[in-house]
């Protein structure tokens, strides 16, 4: 198999392709931290009576919390902070598909440039 | 092994490669400076996710999962020793593009956890000094900057620092575990009124499921050992042992850390602190413990920072090196041997991160790109036996149980998916995202810079089915 000979890369085009690296990264992880749409869903499940027993705490849990500097009301937002763990079934698929469908196009693509690596390596040994 | 030619990377005419300096400690060092921190911030937003029990199990069935991962990498480390560790795997065994994203995976996973590391260590000192509208951004910048530095003058004096660091960090977790009797309850700990049957799983076992992604900080990064392979005197021999010592001695820290701290502290805040050690040592009422833990959770971060700016840099600098990013990042330091450009593009985008992101923010990106990457191993192991099947290639290890190693992780890897998507999914339709959309950009522009036959270095036989 012949040689290939990649073009030579001039100083603007490393620096165009730098540039969308790092737009590529601020756009897919940064920006949806910025939008807030990243961390963790919980919701506050809150309670009307605010005591320690309330709050399924008991003696040794609450006298803790006190050491941690906390009263029933500061502590209120922390415990009934939860997680609702409601399976999404269609958003679940969806995303079971892309990823799938990421590494379906990794390992296909991938094998297609092996090919060349290999062919260009071994030749017909 | 020298690098390539690059004319970037040249000095007077001789070529100019990375020092091969390192011994066995230092790659212990490296591994577990990186993952230790994980025990002092992170593992404990499993608590959070399902509860103190749920926790426990994830730490030793997350354990089994990078038990795979330490007896895979290690044999197929031990027979692709070169710089980038799980990058020059994917370049020999799957092809281009995924040694592409590997890479990406590995950059991702330490510049994340290197933030991770930067917050922690800014909050605890703002926690610590209590004193009113004091920012942690300062100590972040400071933290970033500082070990950028120091992976910028050189890797033996960088592993140094990690080893004594790493070794006080690991030896403050012991010293609070025996202080506290751990052999009796009652009188510091208090799992039996803690831990009760009606909170251990509030969340029933999909909280479990839902903890296996937090369950990752225990261990995430020991596979960074392998980043030293070029740096190593010795890699069939070092790396393997460097890795296997690291995981022992994780799991035992791992199974201290979670003992003491859900005996000292309710679950519902056990799951939102970050910082359980040093609380756990506030709580045991004793000044030198929990001295000894603020100081003990600064060394950690820091140990934990500076090993992933030294790995995230060396994966970032292969990149540049094979052509798969611009050959500008594959510039040696002339008189440090260190691949400076590499590190200092990275530092910006870490400080960008540190300053925006959340602590559990940050650890999830880590833990996506880790559990991707341990996706591509699982897989990658398969290809590798079925390619040069045992006896075809001299190998430095051979891992027992194939593929069962293989199976085991790559179903682990998909429960910790599933975790992920409880609570976390729009953070992992963002990754995915961005790894897809920058795949597509190499697969149909960048790779055409890449030279063939030069992807393949290794003295192996043609791989079977080719």
């Amino acid at each position: 198999m012949a040689r290939y000979t990649p073009p030579e890369q001039s100083k603007a085009g490393q620096v165009f392709d730098i540039a969308v690296v790092v737009v590529a990264i601020f756009v897919a992880l940064w920006l949806p931290l910025k939008l807030g749409l990243a961390g963790a869903a919980k919701s506050i499940d809150a309670l009307d009576a605010k005591t320690w027993e309330a709050l399924g705490q008991n003696p040794t849990m609450a006298s803790i919390w006190e050491k941690l500097g906390y009263t029933p009301e500061t502590a209120h937002d922390i415990i009934q902070n939860r997680f609702h763990y409601i399976i999404d079934w269609p958003t679940l698929i969806i995303m079971a598909a892309v990823l799938i469908g990421y590494f379906i196009f990794l390992f296909r693509a991938s094998d297609r440039e092996y090919r060349d690596v290999i062919n260009e390596k071994f030749g017909d040994k | 092994m020298t690098i390539t030619a690059e004319p970037a990377v040249q000095v007077q005419g001789d070529r100019v490669s990375l020092l091969r300096v390192l011994g066995p400690a230092h790659v212990w060092a490296l591994g577990v400076g990186i993952v230790l921190v994980g025990e002092f911030t992170g593992w404990n937003f499993a608590a959070d996710k399902g509860g103190a029990l749920a926790a426990l199990i994830v730490c030793w069935i997350v354990g089994l999962l990078y038990t795979s991962v330490a007896m895979i990498d290690s044999e197929v480390t031990s027979t692709v020793a070169a710089a980038g560790g799980q990058y020059a795997q994917a370049k020999h065994i799957v092809g281009p593009l995924m040694a592409f994203n590997v890479a990406l995976f590995l950059v991702f996973a330490y510049t994340m956890l290197e933030v991770s590391d930067a917050i922690l260590l800014g909050d605890t000192i703002v926690a610590k000094a209590g004193v009113e509208g004091l920012n942690h951004n300062s100590f972040i910048a400071a933290t970033i900057v500082v070990l950028a530095w120091l992976n910028y003058r050189g890797v033996l004096m960088t592993l140094n620092v990690n080893f004594v660091i790493t070794a006080i960090a690991y030896v403050s977790i012991v010293i609070l575990f025996f202080s506290v009797s751990p052999w009796t309850q009652g009188a510091v700990l208090k799992l039996n009124e803690l831990v009760t049957p009606g909170n251990a799983l509030p969340y029933g076992w999909i909280g479990v499921i839902a903890a296996f992604q937090f369950g990752i900080w225990y261990y995430l990064g020991i596979e960074g050992t392998t980043q030293a392979a070029e740096e190593v005197r010795s890699p069939a021999r070092s790396l393997p042992y460097g890795t296997m010592a690291g995981m022992i001695t994780l799991l035992i820290a791992a199974a201290m850390t979670w003992y003491v701290c859900a005996s000292l502290m309710p679950w519902e805040y056990l799951g939102i602190t970050y910082y359980p050690l040093w609380d756990a040592g506030k709580l045991t009422g004793s000044a030198l413990l929990e001295n000894l833990l603020f100081i003990a959770t600064l060394l950690a971060a820091l140990a934990s920072a500076n090993g992933c700016i030294n790995d995230a840099a060396r994966a970032w600098f292969s990149l540049g090196r094979d052509r798969y990013l611009p050959t500008w990042f594959s510039a040696v330091h002339p008189k440090y041997r260190t691949p400076y450009r590499s590190i200092l593009f990275l530092l910006p985008i870490a400080l960008a991160f540190a300053f925006i992101a959340d602590l559990n923010q940050a650890i999830t990106f880590s833990i996506l790109s880790g559990v991707l990457q341990y996706t591509f191993m699982s897989i990658n192991i398969i290809m590798f036996r079925k390619k040069w099947p045992l006896g075809s290639i001299r190998r430095g290890y051979t891992h027992p149980f194939h593929p069962l190693p293989a199976i085991v992780l790559f179903c682990l890897c998909v429960v910790t998916f599933f975790a992920i998507f409880l609570g976390f999914g729009s953070q992992l339709i963002a990754m995915v995202a961005f790894y897809f959309l920058i795949s597509l950009w190499f697969h149909f522009y960048r790779y055409k810079f890449v030279r063939r036959g030069a992807q393949f270095t290794m003295p192996w036989p043609k791989p079977q089915g080719y």
